[in-house]
């Protein structure tokens, strides 16, 4: 069995938003048959937490040059390309 | 679980049919009658729009009846409370994901949040209802606190 992942949700303050995100993400997975390591913090914290991170997931813009995977979306409040915005957190997590 | 936002909103602190020329003018109205009802001190209205000027918290929806969020630290805040406006001509809020792009947007929820449990589930229930384009449209239709309620309870 591979190493279970971690994903890190990020948006403005670390708690609200990126907590919604995270549990709309963490039910969709299961719902998939995947499980991994959930982890919240501010965009502004980013930069230096994502050392053992495999996913960034943001709700607001997050530096150019980080060294891991980002997927920037709102589909988790709007609603809006949420299955698209699955398929490729599923991509990542099953890579 | 998109029905339920009217356990959060003070029927107070809803405004129907605004007129106001700025995302500024949005928030300072409905800061007014979050002050007035006990939910936030008064240093919650400057502090919501230095926020949203850093932090912006305009959610695009895919048409011109766009929702925006702002939101402020804990600090500010005496109790967690929504306040909601629905506005005459959309103002611009910058949009969340991208704040170089500016969006037309005729829903405003103004929350006051101080419990990390209860904010989250706040957000749940203003995310839940967003998804329901045909909830958002109706909102901006409302005439009266009796309309909002039976769409939000």
């Amino acid at each position: 069995m591979t190493r279970q992942k971690t994903v890190l949700f990020a948006c403005g303050t670390g708690i609200a938003t990126s907590t919604v995100v995270a549990h709309a993400v963490e039910d969709a997975m299961k719902e998939r048959g995947i499980r991994f390591n959930s982890r919240q913090c501010k965009t502004t914290e980013v930069a230096g937490q994502i050392d053992d991170v495999d996913l960034i997931v943001t709700t607001a813009q997050l530096p150019k040059d980080l060294a891991k995977p980002v997927i920037t979306t709102l589909a988790f409040l709007t609603g809006i390309g949420k299955a698209e915005a699955l398929d490729k957190i599923e991509a990542v997590l099953r890579d | 679980m998109a029905q339920a936002l009217m356990n959060y909103l003070d029927p107070g602190a809803i405004v129907l049919g605004l007129k106001a020329a700025t995302d500024q003018d949005v928030i300072r109205i409905l800061a007014d009658r979050l002050s007035a009802l006990g939910y936030v001190k008064p240093s919650f209205a400057d502090a919501v729009i230095a926020r949203e000027v850093m932090l912006p918290t305009g959610l695009p929806l895919g048409g011109d009846n766009n929702v925006a969020v702002p939101h402020t630290d804990p600090e500010h805040v005496l109790r967690p409370g929504l306040a909601l406006a629905t506005l005459v001509e959309p103002v611009l809020f910058s949009n969340m994901e991208d704040p170089d792009e500016k969006l037309q947007v005729s829903v405003v929820f103004l929350m006051a949040l101080n419990d990390k449990d209860k904010q989250i589930e706040m957000l749940q229930e203003i995310a839940g209802t967003i998804q329901a384009p045909e909830i958002i449209s109706a909102l901006i239709q409302s005439e009266s606190v009796e309309d909002v309620s039976r769409l939000l309870r």
